[in-house]
């Protein structure tokens, strides 16, 4: 079998509270092959964002990944070194974050910032590196690069930072973008333009991204794959098409069927009674079933593997589905 | 459509944010002269329309456009400018505060964060009973504890946690409550800003659910500002769309879907992402939103549009408008038939 660019097994990340470990990510399993776009979804609090922050051992201190690997062009990421580590970000696998200034520094000019990224990672001339940062700036549609090239950040809209951003994420070619709700803080229609350019992008260069968002209508545009996440694990992977045709976990087919659009305009909406349990209150057994209108029998006592379901071509982590 | 079914009606709405600063400030240099110079947002120009009774008035565009300090002057959170209020045929915008206290109570607004909107130091029983005993001064404890209870049952928050604090509810439960709170006083006409931007995809429907039962079981008639469009087309009866503190186009949800006239509506609505459909050409504008301190001239959407010609750049498009007033656009190539 080929190997996978990215394969995740078993992952497991808690955090380290005063009142004891919290497991925020439990068991969380799947491959990106290249070019291939992933995307997970689910509600605020899922794990989403801990599971595109563990990749590349971003995980802030009270969190620790406590189980599992991560396999990466031969190596798992959570086992070597921080300077192997640092490599990897940013030169074969970079992140795009919801808020553009946690990438962007205020008081350099973009220009000193994308030559800087360069230059940490390759061995070229100054000169040599702007120019390229001037061609990456042309890439995600920024007009006149030479002269945006000497301003700061500030000077720019937020969609502009979010395509700069962009822009320093591609600038040394990586395998895999890791894109954390790159448009959730931007209008509809600057969300399209960043999304398309984002797409664009990837097709090119042959990248592949994981694609971090609540939005289902983003997701099923540029993804082939969705991962569903609730309270920690992933309840539903497989095809996008498949999943929003045909989803499988009742979780998934209440997001899909809440959608305004899925039921005829002014009807009442279908709903998934309550919310999400916070992690440190796990019910046992399936952590969706206090929601979960099928739930019966081993749902109430023994959590659901995430595995193939009858003859359908994905996974699913439900007792009846 | 009658004048009878008219509930509030906006004329000619202006409204600026002089942002000046101090006066030293505002001294300019200009052809070797001090001025003196006053700088504004202009946040909403010249918007009119009227919202009917019963129905769900979505006004939707991009952040910045005005939705925001529209929905504040209309319930009276804000003075307009210029420009006149008016509640059913009550000019209400220049009222004193005594005279408005009754329009006050018959607006009320629901925003987007229910965190920053509940007072962290009030039970949810306190929250519900503060506006009804502001405004029923008269009403006895015993009527206003039945009221909180009917209300709190009606938005679906259990009855029994009426001594908790916010910080015990979820994000949607709090929404609900300020639902109920808005519900304590019987409003007639209620603005929502973003009511559910904050809260969880699952949590959405519950509430957008908990409006639509709302407008029936009370017989509410609603302004809901959201930048979701695919919540628009479900819920509302016409939308309002706003660029740069300008409304473009305004019709009924069946017509601003099918048949946007509009270029800038074409261009937000050919924007949606929607499940299930694999990426769709969407129409590129050019350019970025101008600030709203210097409105371009003529259309104040012209140097984005890509039908802008000559006049379009020196004059302002009137609304043109049709279906009994009911709808109208303000283009320049519309009228012309050229878009
Ligand atoms: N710094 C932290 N300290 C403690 N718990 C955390 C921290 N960051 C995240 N968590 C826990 O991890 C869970 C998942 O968080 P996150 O991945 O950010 O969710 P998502 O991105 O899906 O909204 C949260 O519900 C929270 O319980
Ligand atoms: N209190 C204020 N002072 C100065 N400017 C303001 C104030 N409130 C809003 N604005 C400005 O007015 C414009 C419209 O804002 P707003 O009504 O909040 O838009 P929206 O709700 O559509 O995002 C924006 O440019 C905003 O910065
Ligand atoms: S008036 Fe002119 S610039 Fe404005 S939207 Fe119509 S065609 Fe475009
Ligand atoms: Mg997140
Ligand atoms: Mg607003």
């Amino acid at each position: 079998m080929m190997e996978h660019l990215l394969e995740v097994n078993n992952l497991e990340v808690k955090f380290k509270l005063r009142t004891g470990e919290l497991t925020a990510i439990d068991n969380v399993g799947f491959t990106l092959d290249k070019g291939e776009r992933l995307g997970i979804v689910g509600e605020s609090g899922a794990g989403k964002s801990v599971t595109g922050f563990s990749i590349i051992n971003l995980i802030s201190k009270p969190g620790y990944i406590s189980g599992g690997e991560i396999m990466f062009e031969g190596k798992d990421l959570t086992r070597v070194s921080e300077d192997v580590l640092r490599h990897i970000r940013g030169n074969r696998i970079s992140m795009i974050f919801q808020d553009p200034m946690m990438t962007l520094n205020p008081v350099f000019t973009i220009g000193e910032q994308m030559a800087e990224t360069i230059l940490a990672h390759k061995n070229i001339s100054r000169k040599d590196a702007l120019e390229i940062s001037v061609e990456k700036l042309r890439q995600v549609h920024i007009p006149s690069p030479e002269t945006r090239l000497n301003q700061y950040p500030h000077e720019f809209s937020g969609g502009m930072r979010q395509r700069i951003v962009i822009a320093i994420s591609l600038l040394l070619d990586p395998a895999i973008i890791i894109a954390d709700e790159p448009t959730t803080a931007l209008d509809v229609t600057i969300q399209a333009e960043i999304m398309e350019l984002l797409l664009e992008l990837c097709e090119k260069n042959d990248t592949g991204m994981i694609l971090i968002t609540h939005d289902l209508g983003v997701v099923s545009q540029v993804t082939e794959k969705i991962a569903v996440m609730y309270a920690g694990r992933i309840v539903e992977i497989g095809s996008t098409e498949n999943i929003v045709a045909n989803p499988l976990h009742p979780y998934t087919k209440g997001l899909i069927k809440a959608l305004p659009g899925s039921r005829g305009t002014g009807e009442k909406l279908y709903q998934i009674p309550g919310s999400m349990p916070n992690l440190t209150e796990m019910p046992k057994g399936c952590a969706f079933h206090p929601r979960c209108e099928l739930a019966e029998g081993e749902c109430f006592s023994k959590v659901p593997e995430l595995i193939q379901r009858g003859n359908f071509r994905r996974l699913a982590a439900c007792h009846k589905f | 459509m009658h004048r009878e079914n008219r509930l509030v009606t906006i004329n000619k709405l202006v409204k600026k944010f002089d942002i000046s600063g101090g006066f030293l400030d505002q001294l300019k240099i200009e052809n070797k002269k001090i001025v003196r110079k006053k700088t504004f947002v202009h946040a909403v120009n010249d918007v009119s329309f009227t919202v009917n009774k019963g129905e769900i008035l979505s006004v939707v565009g991009e952040s910045g456009c005005g939705k925001s300090t529209l929905a504040r002057v209309v319930v009276g959170l804000y003075s307009p400018w210029s420009g006149e209020i008016f509640y059913k045929d009550k000019r209400i915008d220049n009222l004193d505060g005594s005279q408005m206290l009754s329009y006050r109570k018959k607006m009320q607004m629901i925003f987007q964060d229910p965190y920053a909107s509940l007072n962290p130091r009030m039970t949810v029983k306190k929250t519900l009973e503060e506006p009804l005993r502001f405004h029923e001064p008269s009403i006895s404890n015993s009527e206003i504890e039945e009221k909180v209870l009917y209300v709190m049952e009606q938005v679906g928050v259990n009855p029994k946690w009426a001594d908790r604090y916010p910080h015990e509810f979820s994000g949607g439960q709090r929404q609900r409550v300020s639902i109920a709170r808005a519900l304590m006083v019987d409003p007639e006409f209620i603005v929502a800003d973003e009511p559910i931007s904050a809260l969880d995809v699952s949590i959405q429907a519950q509430i957008l659910n908990l409006l639509m039962d709302a407008r029936d079981n009370f017989g509410l008639t609603y302004m809901l500002i959201t930048h979701d469009l695919s919540v628009v087309e479900h819920i509302s009866t016409r939308v309002c769309v706003m660029y740069l503190g300008t409304v473009c186009e305004i019709a009924p949800v069946r017509n601003i879907f099918s048949n946007p006239l509009h270029p800038y509506t074409q261009a937000l609505l050919s924007a949606i992402p929607k499940p299930g459909v694999k990426k769709k050409e969407h129409i590129k504008l050019k350019g970025e939103v101008p600030t709203p301190i210097v409105l371009p001239t003529g259309c104040v959407f012209h140097t984005r549009c890509l039908y802008a010609d000559e006049r379009c750049r020196r004059e302002i498009p009137k609304p043109l408008s049709y279906d009994n007033g009911e709808s109208f656009v303000a283009c320049h190539g519309v009228e012309e038939k050229r878009i």
